[in-house]
């Protein structure tokens, strides 16, 4: 009785996550990449970023992540994700949660802007979201049946560097990440380019004009860690990614991923949806 | 294990604590606008179409905080003001793409430049 009522329950998150997908979106260009945009002070953006794949020798998963992102200043960004996935044959999970915070040192913009990331994150050996790739994670993880045995509290620290000239946007990012277990310092990085495809708006409200999409890669990957710093037993991906900016709140971006070597997952689809709600802070107050 | 836990609590005062002294000092953004970018002319002071281009990129970016009007709401500027209409197009262009970050107004150098000329000609427009 309980097991029937646990599977009703899980069916039920899944479907409502399906539904309300339409209802929401997001604001950056990449799912993976962190430009230096920072969400505008008192907007809450709530976004999901979803990542499925089929393992060769594992079960399809889907992995969402949903995202919760406070403009706190013009500086100072904050973020909530929660992380779910559901592997076909096994289970469905909620795997953890992060709590990040982006801050800009310098308030004016120049060729590179720097912005600096802190994150704590506390989830467990389930989770697939794929935030991120570091030190030596390969896809032989993906092929493991769902085990939230293993907790995974790590801190996480990135040097985001980005700039725009000319529609373009050029991003990378260095992460270190580290679990407070006692495991050793683990590195990655992540390499943006972007651009929309028309620089000029047009006079008239349009869905499917040019200036609402845009289009560009991102490259990312583990560089091992503390004691075996390079690319010896990491994964590494190129993704396209396209993203619609259906009106001035809501964004559809859409990811496959590429597998660069044999410790690569050879195929990932990523796909978000993101919604803004402007002034959050001030409505609440009227209210 | 310990002294990870006191970097991280150093990290996360001392960053917004860094980021807030940065801006100790700061005059009014137009007393920090480059000669240089202040006289710069908008390229599409010509275009018939780009005040009702800006006009569009103004609902979609910035009436959230200044009005649907730019009239202003709470904390953000009335856009009708004296300011505004003694600026210069290339102080306004400087503006949108640096931002006033210690005041509140975010940059939006995500906009392609030709965008955000477009929102100087709307922004000139009003007044």
């Amino acid at each position: 009785m309980r097991a029937s009522l646990s599977r009703i329950l899980r069916t039920a998150v899944f479907a409502v996550s399906l539904i309300f997908i339409p209802s929401v979106f997001a604001q950056e260009g990449y799912f993976i990449t962190y430009s230096h945009q920072m969400e505008e002070p008192g907007n809450l953006e709530v976004g999901l970023k979803s990542v499925t794949a089929s393992p060769k020798d594992g079960n399809a998963f889907l992995a969402n992540a949903w995202e919760f992102e406070y403009g706190v200043k013009a500086w100072w960004t904050s973020e909530l994700y929660l992380d779910s996935q559901h592997t076909a044959n096994e289970s469905s999970v909620f795997t953890g949660f992060r709590w990040e915070n982006r801050f800009r040192p310098l308030l004016r913009e120049h060729w590179i802007n720097p912005v600096l990331y802190v994150e704590f994150e506390n989830i467990n050996g389930a989770d697939k979201s794929l935030l991120e790739v570091v030190g030596h994670d390969t896809r032989e993880e993906f092929a493991e049946r769902n085990d939230r045995s293993e907790k995974k509290r790590e801190a996480e620290l990135k040097l985001i560097l980005s700039g725009n000239v000319k529609g373009w946007n050029v991003s990378e990012n260095m992460i270190a990440e580290k679990n407070m277990a006692g495991e050793p310092w683990e590195f990655g990085y992540a390499l943006g380019v972007s651009r929309p495809l028309a620089l000029l708006a047009s006079a008239r409200p349009c869905v499917f004009c040019r200036e609402n999409f845009s289009a560009g890669a991102e490259m990312y990957g583990g560089l091992g860690d503390r004691y075996s710093f390079g690319l010896h037993d990491t994964s590494h991906y190129l993704a396209p990614v396209v993203e619609w900016r259906l009106s001035g709140s809501t964004t559809f971006k859409f990811s496959p991923g590429f597998g660069l070597n044999d410790k690569s997952e050879h195929f990932l689809f990523r796909f978000g949806v993101s919604y803004e709600i402007d002034q959050i802070a001030s409505r609440l107050k009227s209210h | 294990m310990r002294k990870l836990r006191i970097v991280l609590l150093i990290l996360c005062v001392a960053l917004p604590a860094l980021a807030i002294s940065i801006e100790v000092g700061d005059g009014r953004w137009q007393a920090r606008v480059p000669e240089a970018a202040r006289q710069r002319q908008n390229p599409m002071a010509n275009e018939s179409s780009a005040v009702a281009a800006g006009a569009k990129l103004f609902q979609r970016n910035c009436a959230s905080c200044h009005g649907k009007q730019a009239e202003g709401m709470a904390k953000h500027p009335d856009l009708h003001t004296e300011r505004v209409k003694n600026a210069t197009p290339g102080e306004l262009e400087w503006l949108l793409k640096n931002g006033s970050l210690k005041n509140g107004m975010p940059s939006w150098s995500r906009l392609p430049e030709p965008q955000r000329w477009q929102l100087v000609s709307f922004l000139k427009s009003l007044n």
